[in-house]
């Protein structure tokens, strides 16, 4: 010990006598602890969806049927899974404009591999060869943003004429898919049995994945943070999944494109929530600058990010593909680019960079989907559905941008 | 405390083109002991910093750590010898909680999958034994937190890693009062722990507050090593601002100012 410890000890006594505080963690206080990081969660927005499927199920005939939900599903699938993709770019603080048509590519390849008269390869090697495109347009793409600096906003606009133009080059007009198999990936429904396994499966694996992480964590001494809430979710979420296989086997039976949605919520949710990985997407989005000091590969990240953004509008690109039996020189066209990125954002995916939560992009696409099928059951025209989901999205952005504010300001 | 230095500089020299930055610093710091490096603005204290962290090489000179001839190439080198830095500007990321701002870079993880409760333990174990009690939950994220708890954050990350000797460059430069005296008692609280501690600082009380040995540069030379209680600020004062090197190699000491 140094000669003044005995000094140095009383010194601290004096200048800093900072009380044992007690841990505050109760619910009330980690929300307000989370509204002022600038995480206001997912409520706002389911808040929202309720409400306007509320209003159209009083206002439009048949907008509240087991038949028009499985319609609002069945569309809003391939903007859901571009959305997934959106939302880890949006993570890192990027943006990806060329995914529409990176998915309108997946669609020209799955199509023509598939052609009986032409390469005519088997129905899986045709989906591989479309996601295995996207990916390697994304690596491509992702490439010149993280290793040289050009803004990602400049090389996917790039991308969305380049890819645009491939497809108008390589398409003869239509092609239409005959391959039962690839047009499964948007036209099948699972019979009721498989229906209820499903959901059998996934509330296991929920509580499974629930209850494991709370018995570590007790391990630890990590106490569960709120009992109730954990009570309600492990209710809540089988409720939904036996709810929802319910109502679709009123009509046809569950859909392989909501499988394929709630898969792709899981896996990515994984990813981005519980590994190193997702990790270190959302530091690089926080401070890019601080994960480069703390040994993350930047650049890697900026890639693989790039590359599952790729990857997800390849596998949209085929759903929606598949959801017309074809492709033509539209496809990746219309609002699928603006509908994707806002659905990442309308369900609360920051701008601005390491906020958010892939759930987001479900949620946002719900909202598209589900407005414009309301809308249009009332009789309104494209151009106000246009108007209207333009709003929403302002609304959204401006939300966002104020909450950032709010953060700044109580961060310092 | 034992009599071999935890980190020993000898004859330091680094030049940047014409500019010479350091010429011939000797330096130490012993385990337990917190040492202050000041000097006025260009006097070389970062530059003296970044060489041991292995930002920039040393031209000249040896560095020793425990008594053992070391070189370090980069800041994974330091951090291996168990050398951590905590810069100006903290390098924390907002949008995380303090758990996962601790482990940044190095999380705990099994097969890539993150190993969330070991992480927070640790996590709540380190900052109870820097006695860092103000900060409410470790699950908050680092947005929501002052200055002064955003710098207990950088520090306690410094020391999770079972570090030897850690530096920490104007670690009160942002702070209102209140905090400051946080951080400083967190930081004499470090040398209690039996760590080195360097801090760099412009601010005197500071470094009267917390530190046991003061060494002054000026213009890339040693001034003197003062220790805390038989010097005086002034006299550190008229070291820093009109010291005389102690060690003259061929130059004379009235050098013209180095532009830095």
């Amino acid at each position: 010990m140094s000669p003044d410890g005995a000094a140095t000890q009383t010194t601290i006594e004096a200048t800093a006598p900072e009380p044992e505080t007690t841990e505050v963690d109760s619910l009330p206080h980690r929300i307000v602890d989370r509204l002022r990081s600038g995480d206001i969660g997912s409520w706002p927005v389911i808040i929202a969806l309720a409400i306007i499927v509320l209003v159209f199920s009083q206002t439009a005939q048949n907008f509240f049927t087991p038949g028009n939900f499985t319609n609002i599903i069945t569309q809003m699938a391939g903007t859901c899974l571009l959305a997934y993709g959106v939302v880890f770019v949006l993570l890192i603080g990027e943006i990806d404009l060329s995914i529409a048509f990176v998915s309108g590519v997946a669609g020209v390849v799955v199509a023509k591999a598939q052609l009986p008269n032409g390469a005519h390869l088997p129905w899986y090697v045709c989906i591989l060869l479309a996601l295995l495109a996207g990916t390697a347009i994304g690596a491509f793409q992702g490439s010149f943003v993280a290793l040289i600096g050009v803004p990602s906003f400049v090389v996917t606009l790039a991308g969305f004429e380049i890819w645009q133009g491939v497809i108008q080059r390589t398409v003869p007009g239509v092609i239409v898919i005959q391959d039962n198999m690839i047009n499964n990936a948007s036209n099948y429904f699972f019979s009721n049995t498989a229906g209820w396994i499903i959901a059998g499966l996934v509330t296991a694996a929920y509580v499974f994945a629930m209850l494991g992480s709370a018995i570590s964590n007790r391990r630890h001494g990590i106490p569960i943070h709120d009992p109730i809430v954990f009570v309600v979710k492990l209710v809540i979420v089988p409720f939904i999944a036996f709810l929802t296989v319910y109502i679709e086997n009123k009509d046809r039976g569950v859909p392989f494109a909501l499988l394929l949605m709630v898969g792709g919520l899981v896996v990515w949710t994984y990813v981005a929530k519980r590994t190193v990985f997702g990790r270190h997407i959302y530091a690089v989005g926080g401070n890019a600058e601080a994960a480069r000091r703390a040994g993350i590969n930047v650049a890697r990240i900026r890639i693989l990010v790039f590359m599952i953004s790729g990857f997800m509008a390849g596998l949209g690109g085929i759903v929606l593909a598949a959801r017309l039996n074809s492709v033509d020189l539209n496809a990746g066209g219309g609002t699928l680019l603006i509908d994707a990125i806002a659905a990442a954002v309308i369900g609360g995916t920051s701008l601005f960079g390491g906020r958010g939560e892939v759930r987001n992009a479900l949620i946002g696409a719900a909202i598209i989907s589900t407005v414009s099928n309301g809308m249009f059951i009332l009789g309104y025209t494209t151009g106000t559905i246009f108007i209207v989901t333009g709003a929403i999205l302002l609304l959204a952005v401006t939300f966002d941008t104020v909450v950032r504010r709010a953060q700044v300001r109580s961060g310092r | 405390m034992t009599d071999t230095p935890l980190l020993e500089l000898r004859g330091v020299s680094k030049s940047f083109g014409s500019v010479q930055a350091l010429t011939d610093v000797d330096f130490e710091v012993r385990a337990g002991e917190v040492m202050a490096l000041v000097g006025d603005n260009g006097a070389g204290k970062s530059t003296l910093i970044k060489c041991v962290a292995g930002i920039h090489p040393m031209d000249d000179g040896e560095m020793l750590f425990e008594g053992e001839p070391v070189t370090v190439h980069g800041p994974r080198d330091a951090a291996k010898l168990g050398i951590e830095v905590v810069y100006q500007d903290l390098a924390l990321c907002d949008n995380l909680d303090v758990v996962q701002n601790m482990y940044l870079g190095r999380e705990a993880n099994r097969f890539t999958v993150l190993q969330e409760p070991p992480m927070e333990a640790r996590t709540r174990e380190t900052l109870k034994t820097l006695r860092v009690t103000t900060i409410g939950s470790i699950r908050q994220a680092v947005a929501t937190l002052s200055g002064g708890q955003r710098q207990s954050v950088a520090v306690a990350r410094a020391v999770l890693w079972n570090s030897r000797l850690v530096i920490l460059d104007e670690p009160t430069a942002a702070l209102g009062v209140a905090q400051t005296e946080q951080v400083l008692a967190l930081v004499r609280r470090l040398g209690e722990q039996g760590l080195g501690v360097v801090i760099i600082s412009h601010n005197l009380h500071d470094v009267f507050e917390t530190a046991n040995r003061i060494t002054v540069l000026r213009l890339g030379r040693n001034v003197g090593v003062y220790e805390r209680d038989k010097t005086t600020q002034d006299e550190v004062v008229h070291a820093i601002t009109a010291g005389v090197p102690t060690k003259v190699s061929g130059i004379p000491s009235t050098a013209p100012e180095v532009p830095a």
